[in-house]
């Protein structure tokens, strides 16, 4: 028997003993009616050792190509910034890493302190007043800012959003709607941006208004006058933003912005195939009650030491049950925590000079790849650091097979999403990208042309 | 031994200048940033970050982590949370950058290896579950049962019919009404006798063609087999309901009865608690649901799916060209790191293993309470199955310590509290699950802990707990007057 089991048969006779039953078959047999259990074994292949396991894994993680073997221009919501080693070093800890839920304070003060740091880092980032603790992800948390916005604007049942919000928070936000009395109405991008359609689109039916900033597309969107219009109309202004851009870029609270979510990916998480991601979400001070998921918060113990436990817990499933915020239990902690390190490491220099290089190597991409001849740079205006770029041959897959085959994962293809886009792929610059690598892939992408 | 470093926070700590992060020079034929970004989208003034040197982070950090408890270093027998061992060659295994390092948005033909471990896996909860349909998509438990939910919701839309109320147990996880909630059904309550088991006169008072699910915990919260689940399931069944099992306690059952057979019709897994995930200081989880085939097509998608060798993404299309998909859930695939460790768990015990592990957390539980049971009172009997619940109920009138205070105490003598107050039915309740991976000589230390508080000076038991960095916050004020974020003085 391989695994973690601890009982040797000494201690199950014992065990058996002191508990007054011949077997742990006889205490099952006591409970589970014998015409639901099974008659056969789990079909599933016999355990492994460490060492055959530890070879099965390797044999399945060399079979898929990533950014670590292959040079990753890929963005779409997820992206390829350094991790400076501090932060696994730290996150790896068995007492951050095995322990659970604050629910006893006092043995807790680690993970409490680390939350209660987060959620101060994250109102720093966004200019917005308070913070919880993590939710699951970008598009959960898009989805739970929804959700605040129509109870706090009781009756409205309008949600308006644009075709440049993440296509996948786009359908997540479908999904869950399609449940409730409400409708998305989305606002078709266009070259000229999005703020002007959106603008026309609120009105007094209007719960809140989704944009995000910069969009999907890389582009910055009017987020002032999108909320300038949408406070007018008495809706909830709520924006995407992304972590790093803010090193640079006006914060969603100076903007009017009154919810602000985001995926925090980027903030010294791995990519992992999508998942776990960290969702980030913060509001203005009168929205905290119908904020959903944990939030630490300071108090004093009964010596009048400073320390912090969890609080508004009235807000949350274990109290409220049918009545919470949300259904939210376990959340993104230990992805919360690695976001903290990461931001402490950082700092407001290291956050600037992140978003500076990302800046940077986009516009130098974009001025390599438009080089191309093969190749259009759809957007000319400024992006943030994501442009979509034409196949004037209109064959994306080949052209992603070439840079693959020379080792650049080179662009994310927008066919799926965008049907009029279906010759364009979305490249992705961060500051982990070298002039060299950059000059690679105008390179090849070049050399394709070459090719036909 | 004094520990400065973790009682200041990283803002009080911060000094001007400091710093960590370095990056290479920026050296690139490009204007400057400031013409690249338009003036009115550029920030007036720097961050209000921490500016803080490595060392001062490193230290910072490994200092706060020794003021938690966790499973690497204490018992953690917190019950419904399932906090066993988290193996370590899972976390060397899923680091590798083959895992680690894939984008969400790569080629499916470029991480064959990858879909392979999450197609087998969704064939192994299948298998352990009974039920066929798999999504690997939900983030988390709660996450997973409002997906099954709306799963539920568009089947019973297909049919045509307009069912609006959930039921759920009265000893039920709190996320179960509130899942219900959100996807608007109207939530009823089924009460449990004085067994601990359904109280299926007043389930059979409540059901009729109104009633979409019955959401159903079994074992129960209370850790006990429902042994009249047949019964059960068959009389929602009867009414055209379907029942749905929170698997938060799949760890009792694993090879030894599977949701499928015993009449659920959907579930969630807990990979995080029965297959061994870290809990990470409260997440991340994740929340694969199964389901019987008749639901299969509204899933979330994509699903993993093979042909011939080759892995790729099932986007639920049918020939016919429609889709009866519910859609997303979430951004990109599922937690694929926690999912990936379920995948290493299952694997290293296999399937005769698995019931082993079940069997030893079954065997832990009862042995507890055998031990337990001469201490408090357990109001449900002397048989259990991965966990059990007993009451401080007696003590709180016969010495005035509440369950509360038994937790605090117990922080002293160095195990970690169980949860205490939950499952609501049970008056002071305590709630224990120790996990197959304790030995009996913990538990007996932990039994022989609890014995020695009963005992003691009520006064020394209300102040615990005394040998740790803080005791028992204030959480009224925190509530009333919240202070959720620093702010310089």
């Amino acid at each position: 028997m391989t695994g973690y089991l601890f009982h040797t048969d000494q201690d199950r006779r014992e065990m058996l003993e002191a508990i007054g039953a011949a077997s742990v078959q006889e205490i099952i047999d006591a409970q589970v009616p014998a015409d639901v259990q099974m008659k056969v074994p789990l079909a599933i292949a016999d355990g492994l050792d460490e060492m055959s396991l530890e070879s099965l894994m390797r044999s399945l993680a060399a079979k898929n190509a990533s950014a670590a073997s292959h040079t990753c221009f890929l963005g779409g919501g997820a992206y390829d910034h350094f991790i400076p080693a501090a932060v696994d070093e730290i996150a790896s800890r068995g007492e951050f890493y095995t322990s659970y839920t604050p629910y006893q304070a006092e043995v807790s003060q680690g993970n409490l302190q680390v939350m209660f740091e987060y959620e101060t880092l994250v109102t720093q980032l966004t200019g917005l007043a308070v913070s919880n603790a993590s939710l699951y992800d970008g598009g959960s948390a898009t989805v739970e800012a929804v959700l605040m916005s129509l109870a706090a604007t009781k009756g409205r049942t309008k949600v308006v959003t644009t075709t440049a919000l993440h296509p996948q928070y786009r359908q997540t936000i479908d999904t869950y709607l399609e449940s409730i009395e409400a409708d998305a109405v989305v606002i078709e991008a266009t070259s000229n941006g999005t703020s002007e359609s959106m603008i026309a689109a609120i009105d007094s039916e209007t719960a809140c208004v989704v944009v995000q900033h910069p969009n999907f597309f890389g582009r910055y969107e009017d987020v002032q006058r999108i909320a300038d219009a949408a406070h007018q109309a008495g809706a909830i202004v709520v924006q995407v933003f992304d972590p790093v851009s803010v090193g640079l870029i006006k914060r969603p609270g100076d903007l009017g912005v009154d919810i602000a979510v985001a995926e925090g990916q980027s903030l010294g998480n791995h990519l992992c195939y999508g998942g776990p991601y960290l969702g980030m979400m913060a509001c203005r001070e009168d929205l905290i009650r119908r904020m959903p998921g944990r939030i630490a918060g300071q108090t004093t113990d009964r010596r009048g030491k400073r320390c912090w436990v969890l609080t508004l817990q009235t807000r949350e499933q274990h109290i409220r049950r049918d009545k919470a915020t949300s259904n939210i239990c376990s959340n993104q902690t230990l992805l919360a925590l690695r976001a903290t390190i990461h931001l402490s490491l950082l700092g407001p220099h290291g956050l600037r000079e992140t978003a500076e290089h990302c800046v940077a190597k986009t516009e130098y991409a974009r001025q390599q790849l438009s080089r191309c001849q093969r190749l259009e740079i759809v957007h000319t205006g400024p992006v943030f650091k994501e442009f979509v770029v034409r196949d004037r041959d209109g064959d994306v897959a080949e052209l992603m097979q070439t840079a693959f085959n020379q080792g650049i994962l080179a662009g994310v293809p927008l066919a799926s999403w965008y049907p009029e886009m279906s010759d364009c792929f979305l490249v992705a610059v961060t500051e982990k990208r070298s002039r060299a690598e950059i000059d690679r892939l105008a390179e090849v992408l070049s050399s394709s042309l070459a090719a036909v | 031994m004094r520990n400065t470093q973790a009682t200041q926070l990283i803002f009080e700590m911060s000094r001007i200048g400091r710093r960590a992060t370095v990056l290479p020079p920026l050296d690139l034929p490009v204007p400057a940033v400031d013409q690249l970004v338009p003036k009115d989208h550029q920030a007036e003034a720097p961050l209000p970050l921490p500016e803080l040197a490595e060392g001062d982070v490193v230290r910072h950090f490994v200092n706060l982590s020794t003021l938690n408890m966790s499973v690497d270093t204490h018992f953690y027998p917190l019950g419904s949370c399932t906090m066993k061992y988290n193996p370590k060659r899972n976390e060397r295994l899923c680091s590798l950058p083959g895992f680690s390092a894939v984008h969400p948005l790569q080629d499916p033909a470029t991480i064959q290896g990858l879909l392979q471990a999450l197609y087998e896996l969704q064939g192994m909860l299948a298998e352990i579950s009974g039920l066929p349909g798999v999504s690997l998509q939900p983030a988390a438990g709660a996450h997973g049962e409002l997906t099954a939910l709306m799963v539920a919701a568009a089947y019973f839309r297909d049919r045509g019919e307009n069912r609006t109320v959930v039921l759920t147990a009265d000893s039920a996880h709190g996320t179960n009404p509130a899942s219900a909630a959100m996807v608007g059904y109207e939530t009823r309550t089924v009460k449990s006798r004085s067994n601990g088991l359904v109280d299926v006169d007043d389930l059979k008072s409540k059901l009729d063609g109104s009633v979409a699910v019955f959401m159903l915990t079994n074992p129960n919260t209370l850790g006990l087999f429902d042994s009249q689940i047949r019964e059960i399931t068959s009389l929602v069944h009867e009414h055209g309901g379907l029942i749905y099992l929170d698997g938060a306690n799949m760890n009792a059952i694993l090879g030894i009865t599977r949701p499928g057979d015993f009449g659920a019709d959907l579930m969630h897994y807990n990979p995080h608690k029965t297959f061994s995930g870290p809990h990470g200081g409260g997440g991340p989880g994740a929340g694969p649901i199964c389901v019987r085939d008749f639901l299969a097509k509204y899933l979330p998608q994509p699903i993993v799916m093979k042909n011939g060798d080759t892995y790729h993404l099932g986007t639920g299309e049918n020939e016919s060209g429609t889709n009866d998909s519910i859609g997303r859930v979430r951004s990109f695939f599922g937690n694929v790191g926690v999912l990936l460790r379920a995948y290493c768990y299952i694997r290293t015990y296999g399937g005769l293993g698995l019931r082993r592990v079940s069997e030893d957390a079954v065997l832990g539980a009862n042995y507890l309470l055998s031990r337990v049971k001469h201490i408090l009172d357990v109001p449900h009997g002397d048989r259990c199955m991965h966990e059990f619940v007993a009451s401080a109920s007696k003590i709180k009138k016969a010495r005035g310590l509440s369950a509360m205070d038994l937790a605090k105490r117990i922080l002293d003598y160095g195990f970690h509290a169980p949860t205490v107050y939950f499952p609501l039915v049970v008056d002071e309740a305590v709630m224990v699950e120790p996990t197959e991976t304790e030995s009996k000589e913990t538990l007996d230390a932990f039994a022989a802990a609890l014995f020695r508080i009963t005992d003691e000076a009520p006064e020394l038991v209300h102040e615990a707990p005394h040998s740790t960095k803080i005791s028992r916050p204030d959480d009224v004020t925190a509530s009333r007057r919240p202070i959720v974020r620093w702010t310089p003085e």
